[in-house]
């Protein structure tokens, strides 16, 4: 029978929900991670959905990864290993292209082929840019305040963010406020003329957003990608080897190691709560596990208005988790290739394949297909990201051949305000092939087989509400001590016990891990253990 | 020698409020007024014959009540009518009254609690309008009025403050979705918002735009004898108090001598100097125009570049031969045509690209219900600001300025059948058609965007925020300045309280 006492359930095994449990195990909780998939991740998985084929099917790059994570859990010891890639190209409809190199000033010249204007500015760009990291970066791994109150903690922190803009000049204040309320779009007009330039620095600004780039806060959600680094190369992005699920593997490997326990093939029907504390989960079937408390993974609709009775919950935070915007925005298409794609446009040889590929070049393009997904529909001249992993990393298919995964927007969680149909996916799907097609002929030949997920699937497999990737978009707010909602931005619920560790906290989306360490270090700090964490480190 | 202690660059209700402030303060002050009156966006003309129109605003969200008090304007003869009831216009002819927060409908309680709520957001926010925005330093700050105007959002309450913490970046179509059921309502909130900006009502920082609307009053205001008698009034007001004001005297530069403003050389090259002197008009071209690249800072003179001031709005009048029939709206309100939170939307989009939207939303005022002298007897004249209209048309401004005319009749005629068989006379003003005419840079009513990010300390631009700029001796007083534009005075009030307290006599 079922009735094991455990410190610590987390429901859900999402990266962040193993980086949580991984550090209470290590202070010496006794933890179990609950699955409802037959294997764990969430988002962060490496699946054979073709024989012979790896699949990263759902977040594909890893750069956002703490590498205080990665060292505290021991990750490269477990096997995690990041491949920084080498290059990024987008291709113009006029035949042309641009290309992206690991190296500043080889961008600079390809920019300088462009627009020298452009050249010029590009070192001003990324002075400004790297400026603005630096500043946000050392607010990842820490705990909002909440200024709603004036406990001493939030009065600390309130005070910690003062000095980190008194720090600055008055200037770079001002700059610091215009950046974080402004467009992707307006900001680019300030330093470059070049559509395609421009086309090509504003995807970080809406990956994964409800956003165009041409809507106000877009800028901040560039440097949410930009935070990342590889090995301290800030701004660098790579590919965990053997796919996404690596990253998976070692939390899970580390987990164990220190005496945890997963569990999985069954969800969480309900979260139980007793006396206004949790006290532990049903699963599905019937069984129930309980513990000392329990921790979501979930995204804050999901666990609130699906796992816990109303009833238990204040009526404002029921408004508020209500309100809260999960709209999905993006799709995915997953191919296997038998060669090598070519792409005509590229001299031969060259190293952009090993990156990012883009076939939108300007952000009027993006715009539009931002306006058809406001309009409930997904894009017919789509925005992707394509990667092809496997031209760097040959774990993941047979030899020769590769896999290619395509992150597409936008796509809505709904169409015209109706579910998807399997029609709308293979149109959705087709349309992402033929834009493929136009800029790398007989491209569809060499494909063996393609997964395409929309906003449904992703629902329904991962169980990110709506399809939205971040759990919850990233406008202001939604951000910092607004998220998910203003009060609970500290990993707690107005249910004693009852805990967040998903990306619906802060610092947000993405396999970042931070919200995952963020709650531990609460849950830790709340149970009076030491937190075994090595203090955020600043690579800059 | 100086003539005169300041002189004021541009006879808006910017320029004027802040002359006749410094001019009841002991001061002697000039005022350059380009146009042959001064009035700036308060102004009317005879489009046709017998047919007077508000050339740009039609209505004011309220006076400053400083600049009301201060200036004496009622004295001068300025009288409203009683605040604007809204008529929002449906096809089928369900139209619903607005008035502040009180409508009818199956929707009213929502929608006066959501008002509830935005205005008590107002009411805090409101005493930043009427100070000179903080720096972000611990000098230079009225940190007196700072702290107080600070703990009054403080104040709001715990579950309050949580909504305005969580809100006040927010885009105003969610807060119309999720507060609101009724399509009308929806639609006037994202109207309202994004009125005289470039945003949609799901651009994120959209709310802040209503609140701001809110903070100035909670209706639209009609002077009595239309928006001219208001400019009259302001002239007078300001000619009282001692300002001396000469029009048809546009000013070419600004004369600057070791580093210093000492005054202006007019078009017609006539020199004038004083000890300060003060730009009532568009900041950009302040500095571009009338200062020049020599006489500042390169990195702040490419940034004047980067100030955004796309216009959205364009201007339609309309001389009518009788009365439009709105399927029965009363033409003595403010009537809107917003169909629905996603009609805005849809509206805006085009306008990124250069475009002339199918079916824009306007707000429109008929003048001549309200009072005679606007048209003659049995006829009426029409006035609609009518959104969104590209600043930078693709197709060029004449093909766009046509193609936007038509949509807009074609909208009307949808809510008034029979109304283009009444049309005498058309005229629209696109953005570009607007700068020209008045000098606002991209056609935009604010002299710069009225963005999160040119707002406070940002606007126009952070060394210039307080009023002053880096040339010593210069300061700005316009619209471009904080708190921004709309018939209101806040910006010339403030500009010259921070003069009266740094220059001394």
């Amino acid at each position: 029978m079922a009735n094991v006492q455990y410190d610590a359930i987390i429901v859900g095994g999402g990266h962040n929900g193993l980086v949580t449990a991984c550090y209470l195990a290590r202070a010496g909780m006794k933890v179990c991670v609950v699955e409802k998939n037959d294997w764990v991740g969430g988002a962060a998985v490496s699946r054979e959905l073709y024989p012979g084929f790896t699949y990263s099917n759902c977040s594909y790059v890893a750069s956002l990864f703490r590498p205080e994570i990665m060292r505290d859990l021991e990750l490269a010891k477990y096997g995690l290993q990041i491949l920084p890639y080498e290059g990024g190209a987008v291709f113009t409809q006029d035949g042309g292209y641009l290309g992206m190199f690991r190296d500043h000033d080889a961008n600079r010249r390809e920019f300088a082929r462009h627009s020298r204007r452009d050249a010029e500015a590009y070192d001003r760009y990324s002075r400004d840019i790297l400026r603005f990291c630096r500043f946000i970066r050392p607010m990842l791994l820490r705990t909002p305040p909440d200024p709603s109150r004036f406990r001493p903690r939030d009065l600390a922190e309130l005070a910690w963010l003062g000095r980190q803009m008194g720090a600055l000049s008055e200037r770079q204040r001002g700059e610091m406020v215009r950046f974080w309320t402004m467009s992707i779009s307006d900001f680019l007009d300030e330093y470059f003329e070049s559509p395609v330039i421009k086309g090509y620095l504003a995807v970080s600004a809406i990956i994964g957003t409800a956003l165009g780039p041409m809507s106000p806060g877009s800028a901040y959600v560039l440097l949410h990608h930009y935070m990342g680094d590889v090995d301290g190369n800030v701004g660098a992005w790579g590919f965990a080897r053997g796919g996404m699920g690596s990253i998976s593997k070692a939390l899970t490997q580390s987990l164990i190691g220190a005496g945890g326990e997963v569990r999985v093939g069954k969800g969480v029907g309900k979260i139980l709560v007793a006396g206004g504390r949790s006290t532990g989960v049903v699963l599905e079937g019937g069984d129930r596990l309980m513990a000392r408390r329990v921790i979501s993974n979930m995204d804050v609709k999901r666990t609130f208005l699906k796992h816990v009775d109303e009833n238990d919950l204040p009526a404002s935070f029921v408004k508020r988790v209500k309100a809260f915007n999960i709209r999905g925005s993006s799709g995915k298409l997953n191919i296997a290739l038998d060669a090598a794609p070519v792409f005509p446009a590229l001299p031969e040889g060259a190293p952009n394949l090993k990156g990012d590929l883009h076939f939108t070049d300007s952000i009027e393009r993006m715009e539009r297909g931002y306006d058809d997904w406001k309009a409930g529909q997904f894009s017919r001249d789509p925005f992707q990201d394509v990667m092809i992993p496997t031209m760097i990393d040959p774990t993941m298919t047979p030899p020769g051949k590769h896999f290619m995964s395509c992150f597409v927007q936008y796509a809505p969680p709904k169409i015209n305000g109706r579910d998807w149909t399997d029609a709308d996916r293979d149109a959705f799907g087709a349309a992402c092939l033929d834009q493929i097609e136009t800029y790398s002929p007989g491209f569809k030949d060499r494909v063996l087989h393609v997964e395409v997920r929309t906003p449904r699937e992703l629902e329904a497999e991962v169980g990110l509400t709506e399809g939205n990737i971040f759990q919850g978009e990233l406008t202001f707010d939604q951000l910092l001590f607004n998220r998910p909602v203003p009060g609970y931005a500290q990993y707690r619920s107005p249910i004693k016990d009852l805990w967040m560790c998903g990306s619906s906290t802060h610092p947000g989306g993405g396999v970042m891990g931070a919200p995952g360490r963020n709650a531990a270090a609460e849950v830790l700090r709340d149970a009076r253990l030491p937190l075994g964490m090595s203090d955020a480190y600043a690579v800059l | 020698m100086p003539s005169c202690d300041a002189i004021i660059i541009g006879g808006g209700i910017n320029g004027l409020a802040c002359a006749a402030r410094l001019s009841g303060a002991g001061r002697k002050v000039l005022l350059c007024e380009a146009a042959p009156v001064a009035g700036g966006g308060a102004a009317s003309h005879e489009f046709a014959p017998g047919f007077h129109v508000p050339s740009l605003a039609h209505t004011t969200q309220g006076i400053d009540p400083r600049v009301m008090a201060g200036m004496g304007l009622d004295r001068q003869g300025l009288a409203f009518h009683p605040r604007l009831a809204t008529t929002v216009l449906s096809t089928d002819g369900q139209h619903l009254t607005v008035t502040g927060g009180a409508t009818d409908g199956p929707d009213a309680a929502n929608f006066a609690a959501l008002h509830d709520q935005l205005a008590g957001f107002a009411r805090v926010l409101a005493p930043f309008r009427a100070m000179a925005p903080p720096r972000l330093a611990p000098a230079g700050n009225e940190w007196g009025k700072l702290m107080r105007h600070g703990l009054g959002i403080r104040r709001l309450g715990r579950d309050q403050f949580r909504d305005f913490m969580r809100m006040i970046l927010i885009n105003v179509y969610d807060v119309a979705e999720t507060d609101l059921t009724d399509r009308r309502l929806r639609g006037l909130l994202c109207f309202d918002a994004t009125l005289g900006s470039w945003l949609g009502p799901r651009s994120p920082n959209s709310l802040i735009l209503y609140l701001n609307r809110l903070a100035m009053g909670d209706a639209p205001l009609l002077p009595k004898g239309g928006m001219a008698a208001l400019a009259t009034a302001l002239v007078r007001a300001a000619a009282a108090m001692g300002v001396d004001l000469r029009t048809n005297a546009p000013v070419s530069r600004v004369i600057i001598e070791d580093d210093h403003a000492v005054g202006v050389r007019l078009v017609s090259g006539e020199d004038i100097r004083a000890r300060t002197i003060i730009s009532a008009i568009n900041p950009r071209t302040t500095f571009q125009k009338l200062v020049g690249a020599a006489s500042l800072d390169a990195d702040f003179y490419r940034r004047t570049s980067h100030i955004r001031s796309r216009g959205g709005a364009a201007k339609l009048h309309l001389a009518l031969t009788s009365s439009p029939d709105f399927r029965g709206a009363d033409l003595a309100t403010r009537l809107v045509i917003a169909g629905s939170s996603d009609a805005v939307e849809q509206a805006f989009n085009p306008v990124k690209y250069g475009e002339v939207p199918l079916a824009p939303v306007m707000e429109m005022i008929v003048p001549s219900a309200h009072e005679d002298g606007h048209a003659p007897p049995g006829q009426h004249v029409l006035s609609a600001i009518v959104q969104f209209a590209p600043h930078a048309p693709k197709a060029g401004l004449v093909a766009a300025r046509a193609e936007m005319l038509e949509n807009s009749l074609a909208r009307l005629e949808s809510h008034a059948p029979g109304i283009r068989a009444l049309i005498a006379h058309a005229e629209l003003m696109m953005p570009q058609d607007i700068e020209a005419r008045f000098g606002m840079v991209g056609g935009n009513w604010h002299h710069g965007e009225l963005t999160v990010e040119q707002m406070l300390f940002n606007r126009p631009l952070r060394e210039a925020a307080q009023y002053a700029t880096p040339l010593p001796g210069l300061w700005l007083a316009g619209a471009g300045s904080h708190p921004g534009g709309s018939i209101n005075g806040a910006a010339g009030w403030n500009a010259a309280d921070r003069i009266m307290a740094q220059v001394r006599q």
